[in-house]
């Protein structure tokens, strides 16, 4: 009888990476240049995450993809200490945090270069940009002195 | 109270029905969905064949056709699922009974199977058993780019950063996580079909690893094998039949976005959360207030959850489900509100809540291995994030 299969079988092991669509493609274009882009609305001229194409607050379909500050505070954080995938396996321990970006938007990204004991909630941090693959760019965060 | 549009003493769940429970069975989730809806069948004394109605989780893998198949080929008339992850837990009773009041169906059965012990290898679809978050593709298109890819790979780490606000906003603590997990591991060790009966002190707990914080080991639910099934009917018929009926005295589903998007979960006001609007559609649907409800049973996936939970389902004023919990607040006997009378899914199993629905039936039948005295009213809450729903039953 051939041998059940274990979750080592079916461990996702390489990096697993966005896939940029016709909805995000800009997000992704800009990422690379070292931008960060967020969609913002024509009619009421409030920006969102994640991008749509619709404004949730005035259901406009004008847009537009500005340049933000990339500017915000630590909102929320966690440090992740494992289990987690094997692509993040030597990164722990690591945080994830939620910026609360200048543009009033939220954004879940991770602050380099800050141990896990420095993370505060309400922290400022601007952003900045590492390619991580030929066509992706992700967008981090560093602490603002 | 809208009588054009209510569910309101219409429908009874009249079977219950499970596996045991293991962090290993080593059965497969088609063959543990069978035995415990035969289980529930058998407690209800009805024939599998009655079965006319069909309410599945939709991330459910043993689906209509496979159990067609094996319940002798009931005439189903009705058939749906419910949305999404824990958060649809109670639903299938709200959807169940939906279908019975509009006369669609008169005996629905509603199920979770689920191999997701931690070495309960089964397939390679995220939806097919072990940890759905260990089989992720490696190209994402859908909205969990935002969040993968930063290596917040799973739903206990984005609940890890949801509990991590509650505390920066209320001061919510480790001893109060502690206070949950220890009053619902009292309920296990009292309940032998649990999975965790060892005693745990507030030491322990602390000294529990790190997850992801402010989540230790002890604060998470265990992982497990196991299948519930019930069988929900209509309450003329559930009072010839083989139980004291539970009678679902009033149900309600919302949803507004969904609690893993963080980023657009943290833009919505409180009050439009969907647990707070299920509460208030639920307790005017059953007109009763929270401090009559004798015994609540939430989605117990992680301990700050519960605390949270207390809050939006109007047990604790907002941002005192903490000192809620403490000093034994959610035990069975000496409790403010006695929750999770089964050890819930910290400590009897993960079966997605239909273990703690099921927990619920028994306390309203007066059978709980920690039975709240007179209990006539208990509240089920499915997963407290987004989309969500709840039930309340009552006896008869």
């Amino acid at each position: 009888m051939a041998k059940a299969p274990t979750r080592d079988d079916f461990m996702t092991v390489d990096l697993p990476l966005p896939q940029p669509t016709q909805d995000n493609a800009e997000f992704y274009a800009a990422a690379k240049r070292g931008e960060l882009r967020l969609q913002k609305c024509g009619a009421c001229g409030r920006f969102r995450h994640y991008p749509r194409p619709v404004c949730p607050h005035c259901l406009s379909r004008e847009l537009s993809w500005e340049r933000a500050s990339g500017r915000g505070t630590v909102y929320t954080w966690t440090i992740v200490r494992g289990p987690t995938l094997p692509a993040f396996q030597h990164k722990l321990p690591y945080n994830v945090v939620d910026v609360l970006l200048d543009e009033g938007v939220h954004f879940v990204s991770e602050v380099l270069d800050c141990p896990p004991e420095e993370i505060r909630a309400g922290m400022p941090v601007e952003a900045t940009f590492v390619p991580v693959a030929d066509d992706v760019t992700l967008v981090k965060f560093r602490r603002v002195a | 109270m809208p009588s054009h549009a209510t569910i309101r003493d219409r429908a009874a769940v009249a079977g219950i029905g499970q596996t045991r429970f293991s962090k290993g069975l080593g059965s497969s989730e088609y063959e543990m969905a069978v035995e415990a809806i035969f289980a529930a069948c058998e407690d209800a004394g009805i024939s599998p064949r009655a079965i006319d109605g069909l309410v599945r989780y939709d991330m459910e893998q043993t689906d209509e056709e496979q159990l067609l198949a094996v319940l002798g080929n009931p005439l189903l008339r009705f058939f749906a699922g419910t949305g999404w992850g824990g958060g649809g837990s109670a639903s299938v009773l709200v959807v169940a009974a939906s279908a019975i009041a509009a006369g669609m169906a008169e005996t629905v059965l509603v199920y979770r199977s689920r191999a997701r012990g931690k070495y309960s290898g089964y397939g390679k679809d995220p939806k097919q058993g072990g940890r759905y978050w260990e089989k992720l593709a490696t190209s994402l298109p859908g909205l969990n780019q935002w969040h993968v890819p930063q290596g917040l790979v799973s739903a206990f780490q984005e609940m890890a950063m949801l509990s991590m606000r509650h505390r920066i906003d209320y001061g919510t603590t480790d001893d109060q996580y502690a206070d949950v997990a220890i009053a619902l591991r009292e309920h296990a060790m009292r309940n032998p079909n649990a999975v965790m009966r060892a005693p745990m002190t507030r030491e322990e707990h602390h000294a529990s690893r790190m997850i992801s914080d402010p989540l230790r080991l002890y604060d998470c639910n265990i992982e497990t094998d196991g299948a519930v099934a019930m069988i929900v009917t209509s309450v003329e018929r559930a009072r010839d039949l083989r139980q004291p009926p539970a009678v679902i005295l009033a149900g309600a589903m919302a949803a507004g976005s969904h609690h893993i998007r963080l980023s657009t979960l943290f833009e919505r006001p409180w009050e439009e959360d969907s647990p707070v609007r299920v509460a208030r559609q639920l307790y005017e649907m059953a007109g009763v207030k929270p401090s009559e409800i004798r015994a609540a049973f939430f989605y117990d996936f992680f301990t700050s959850l519960v605390i949270i939970a207390l809050e939006q389902y109007g047990f604790a004023p907002r941002g005192e489900g903490g000192p809620f919990v403490a000093d034994g607040g959610l035990s069975f006997d000496r409790g403010r509100l006695p929750c999770n009378t089964n050890g819930g899914q910290l400590s009897e199993a993960f079966i997605h809540g239909f273990n703690n629905t099921t927990e619920a039936v028994r306390q309203i039948r007066g059978t709980s291995t920690s039975q709240v005295p007179g209990c006539d009213l208990a509240l089920v809450a499915g997963g407290n994030t987004d989309p969500t729903g709840a039930v309340i039953l009552r006896r008869l």
